[in-house]
């Protein structure tokens, strides 16, 4: 099959138990208190081997600082207690999602030890469990393969980084996980978000899991043909998943471009070793080449024979010198200068052809790029962005990058191997026995449309109102509402549609209004406490803290007896009288505005109506 | 395939998938298993180094434990399995302190130590010492080190050397591990230190970067899994250190000097250290006190025992047992003076030690009958500070 692109998920979805290996809520804190210091270095797996993602984020030499939280962190979390057994709740709720897939279920789960020594994790390791493989979720017709199941552990929260220390707070740590990662089996970038909105709504239908942002985060693993599978880690938001893709897919093209150039040229490995040029730049006015002098660092150079245009070309479309930055500053530097680039930044052409001179650079083919930092630094960050280079030669590197908010990425770290892997040999394995299962396959949740199905017949609320309420997962908010007050079932569904629809594009953080609050607004609705026209402004009111009964006589929206909507008609008919009267029944239409404008939430539009004609037709005759 | 994991189902075959994770399969009456491949060993050759001239020589004598421990695919629990200069080599930043020369003695648990053991290691501690090393370095399991730094402690007495027991809380295999920053801080306190004596070097907090070094007879593990479980009761650390190696000392101390090591590793064995509760009843303990040539009673409060046992202590010191009182509250010191009880337990024949923590009494008590003429003399030797273990002053 002929395709542009492969991308494949993996969905990370927070669950709304206690933690996985201890008795912490999972909430997050406000604050945090502590600073305990720990240092991690990456071991060996027990195969013997150490794993190439752990080695790169031991070599930039990190250190760590965690904040405890009161409530939310333990001694397990600062790695001070044997994790307790795996949290039963959270299990079960994974293991009823395996079954919603028709995954198989691993017989008896074990946990492993997955080496991360980026300092999200104090034990240094994630603890993760296989808990099935296989399985489909179809999305559009088509059948998209589930490779695994994973439950795990979510990480530390990263709070703040200086130099080389970082700060976490021990809140998220432990959160239970539940990782889904599909086949390769995307075509398009917009098949990639509904497959996640998919999964995500599968999700949702367990009821256990974790709403709102960040809880739910997606990585994507995406290759072109000729490419090299990349994973892009960490996206939250939904809707920018095709972005990701698309600019991805627009970046190993690029790569795959470069590769040819450089192959026609004729381009060997790069030989040269790195030289120290700061003689050359010794006048330079390039605040970053001065800054680096001063501290007594060098500016070191390497010449980069056939990379020229490459590096940054045809108007910035070629693009391997950011490539090589972002390796570079992994190594602890704030970039490097290569030669597509220069002269700017302070480095004029005369300093350019001075390096050139001193590298010996004649052909328009070849290219440089240089460094200024303290000197060791400077070497590993050189070191980094020409190996960066040669790979170009190969074609794409496998690798793990960070999503940036604009919808590109940059490069984090090699994709981590089989090797950082090992047991967690403090968490006894979970045997899955035949009852188990059964259990398990007893207790699969209704599917999102076959909810959607049943809200439409049980409320006789319409598709589209109920297919919304899915998607948005208000849909229980909906049924306790609905089912509280049956007559009102198309006001709330309408309410919980197109009024949040809007108070949201209004900037109303309408689904953060709390559920106590709805019911209360509803049931003072349904005592006919106001007319349900008022329902937006009382909820705009209501989310900023107000009661519903307070918000009520606040707008001075409690509704008017009978006789005195009646009295204030016929006041306004009355003040109008020679209009209605050369109008006759017609002037109810241009009669409503002003009637509304006296009695809106007061009473409904359509009682308005009625009393208006009354009115009216009483004055004429 | 993995080796069976001793809390996996009978019926499970443990499988590596590519992907690095493991699964449990179940296999069936009619299930069959081929092995297709099996993987190479990746054993490497450490070349052996060269000592580097103007540094220190220390010798770490390997006794196993969770510093020295690594997963076990058989019961799935941790092992200890690494040789001593594996130890060495997975912290290599050791060798920039000190030449380091390794040997392993025992490689096992800290609860599975005896009386032998400690006679063995207080042996080759002796001998390493009078061959030339200027610190020695024990890792050992954390359970019973408190122990084992006691017995070393009276074993070895004026030893000219700083001899440092370390061990971790999390196993070596772990990227958290408390054992790289535990051995720094030994090897460091013993080449800069100028202490001689026997040390503890654990971690001070929950961080990595504060240590403290506790006298061998005044520590004790007062946590099950925290990093900085070993405190000094009744004192303060010998020293503080922190992660750049920076030692603050509490109070002075015995210095290094170039003296040979004497050691006497005579231990009576005949020995029960035991603590007293409500309710408990002298007929079962008589006998045990009775066939005892020395008996340690972690008293309540200032020394206290029911006044039931106390017949059993005076029958039992009226045969020739030694009974020893030290307190259960652990802090503070015994005092039989205050209340009748403790003056009964005087008049049968008790003999309250101060502050002494019961386990280094216990320790202690089979020394020093062990090394005594008789029972007058063992009696003194208790009552007399031989190696710190206890102290006229307690501060506020």
């Amino acid at each position: 099959m002929d395709y542009e692109m492969m991308c494949g998920i993996e969905i990370h979805q927070q669950l709304d138990t206690k933690k996985l290996f201890c008795s912490c809520d999972t909430v997050l804190c406000d604050e945090g208190f502590g600073a305990h210091y720990r240092k991690l270095r990456p071991t060996t797996s027990e195969m013997g081997e150490i794993d190439r993602a752990a080695l790169a984020q031991h070599e930039r030499h990190m250190e760590f600082r965690y904040q405890c939280c009161h409530g939310c962190s333990c001694l397990v979390d600062l790695d001070e207690e044997p994790p307790h057994d795996v949290n039963k709740e959270a299990m079960d709720v994974s293991l009823v999602f395996a079954s919603m897939l028709n995954a198989d279920i691993t017989d008896e789960i074990h946990f492993m030890r997955k080496i991360v020594v980026d300092g999200s994790n104090t034990s240094g390791f994630q603890r993760t469990a296989l808990v099935s493989t296989g399985g489909e979720v179809e999305v559009n017709g088509r059948k998209i393969s589930i490779l695994s199941i994973c439950l795990e552990e979510d990480a530390a929260r990263k709070m703040e980084t200086k130099g080389n220390e970082v700060t976490y707070r021990l809140d998220r740590l432990g959160f239970p996980l539940i990782e889904v990662a599909t086949g390769p089996d995307m075509r398009t970038p917009e098949e990639v978000m509904e497959v996640a909105m998919r999964l995500g709504s599968l999700l949702r239908a367990t009821k256990k899991v974790k709403r709102g942002i960040g809880t739910i985060r997606e990585d994507l693993n995406i290759s072109i043909p000729g490419g090299a599978r990349i994973e892009i880690k960490g996206v939250q938001e939904l809707k920018m998943l095709p972005d990701f893709v698309r600019n991805e897919v627009n970046r190993q093209k690029m790569l795959l471009e470069v590769k040819k150039i450089l192959g026609k040229r004729g381009v060997k490995p790069i030989a040269a070793g790195i030289v120290d040029a700061t003689d050359v730049f010794r006048e330079c006015p390039s605040k970053i080449v001065t800054a680096a002098i001063k501290s007594k660092g060098a500016v070191l150079a390497v010449k980069l024979p056939g990379f020229a245009g490459v590096m940054n070309g045809e108007n910035g479309r070629l693009r391997l010198g950011a490539e090589m930055a972002q390796r570079a500053r992994t190594h602890g530097v704030k970039g490097i200068f290569h030669s597509d680039e220069l002269p700017n930044y302070g480095i004029d052409m005369e300093y350019v052809d001075a390096l050139k001179v001193y590298l010996g650079i004649s052909s328009p083919e070849d290219a440089f790029v240089i460094c200024a930092a303290p000197e060791a630094t400077a070497r590993e960050a050189l070191v980094a962005a020409v190996d960066r280079a040669n790979e170009a030669l190969k074609g794409i590197p496998e690798e793990t990058r960070d999503p940036l908010p604009d919808g590109t990425t940059k490069y984090s770290r090699p994709l981590p191997g089989a090797a950082r892997m090992y047991p967690e040999t403090d968490v006894p394995p979970t045997l899955i026995t035949e009852e188990k299962a059964a259990e398990i396959r007893a207790s699969i949740p209704e599917f999102p449309e076959q909810i959607e199905k049943r809200l439409v017949e049980q409320y006789g609320i319409n598709a589209q109102q109920a297919h919304q309420m899915l998607r948005e997962s208000n849909y229980e908010l909906f049924e306790r509402l609905a089912g509280a007050h049956r007559g009102l079932s198309s006001v709330v569904a309408t309410t919980l549609t197109n009024t949040y629809s809007e108070l949201e594009r209004e900037g109303i953080a309408a689904t953060e209004i709390p559920e106590s609050a709805m019911i209360g607004t509803f049931d003072m609705l349904a005592h006919s406490k106001f007319a349900k026209e008022a329902l937006p402004d009382i909820l705009r009111e209501v989310s900023k803290g107000t009661t519903p009964q307070a918000a009520v006589s606040k707008l001075g929206l409690e509704a008017v007896e009978e006789d005195e909507a009646t009295r204030i008609v016929a006041s306004i008919v009355r003040e109008r009288e020679d209009f209605v009267r050369s109008k006759g029944m017609e002037a109810i239409g241009p009669l409503m505005g002003p009637v509304m404008a006296a009695l809106r939430g007061k009473i409904d539009g359509k009682a308005a109506n009625d009393i208006l004609a009354k009115e009216i037709s009483k004055l004429i005759g | 395939m993995m080796p069976h994991h001793d809390f996996s189902s009978p019926d499970i075959l443990v499988l590596k998938l590519k992907s690095g994770y493991n699964i449990g399969v179940r296999m069936y009456g009619d299930s069959e298993v081929r092995v297709t491949e099996r993987p190479s060993d990746r054993k490497k050759d450490v070349p052996p180094r060269e000592p580097k001239d103007g540094l220190k020589k220390l010798v770490l004598i390997g006794t196993g434990g969770t510093i020295a421990s690594y997963v076990d695919y058989r019961t799935g629990a941790v092992q200890p399995a690494l040789s001593t200069s594996e130890l060495v080599n997975a912290v290599p930043e050791l060798r920039g302190v000190a030449n380091i020369e390794a040997r392993v003695l025992f490689s096992i648990f800290s609860e599975n130590m005896n009386v032998e053991h400690w006679q063995k290691l207080a042996e080759a501690v002796s001998e390493e010492i009078n061959a030339g090393a200027d610190g020695i370095i024990i890792p050992h399991g954390t359970d019973t080190m408190g122990y084992t730094a006691a017995a070393l402690s009276f074993m070895l007495g004026e030893v000219p050397k700083p001899v440092v027991l370390v061990g971790a809380q999390r196993s070596s295999d772990r990227p958290s591990s408390d054992a790289t920053g535990n051995l720094m801080a030994s090897a460091r306190f013993c080449v800069e230190g100028g202490r001689a004596g026997v040390f503890v070097v654990m971690h001070d907090t929950h961080g990595d970067d504060s240590f403290a070094v506790h006298l061998g007879t005044r520590v004790r593990k007062m946590h099950t899994s925290r990093r900085d479980a070993f405190r000094s009761i009744n004192v303060p650390p010998v020293a503080r250190m922190d992660a750049g190696g920076k030692i603050e000392f509490s109070g002075p101390g015995r210095a290094v000097s170039k003296g040979k090591s004497a050691v006497r590793t005579g231990m009576e064995k005949k020995c029960v250290l035991l603590q007293s509760y409500p309710g408990m009843d002298p007929d079962m303990f008589t006998d045990v006190l009775l066939a005892s040539r020395g008996a340690v009673i972690a008293g309540s409060g200032l020394g206290h025992v029911n006044e039931n046992m106390i017949p059993a202590i005076k029958k039992a010191v009226d045969s020739g047992t030694i009974v020893i009182i030290t307190s259960q509250c652990l802090g503070g010191t015994t005092n039989l003076n205050v209340y009748n009880t403790g003056r009964d337990m005087l008049s049968a024949g008790a003999v309250p030690v101060g502050d002494m923590l019961p386990e280094t009494a216990y320790v202690k008590l089979m020394w020093a009958i062990a090394n005594s003429a008789g029972r007058e003399e063992a009696v003194e030797l208790m009552k007399a500070p031989l190696a710190g273990e206890t102290g006229d002053r307690r501060v506020a």
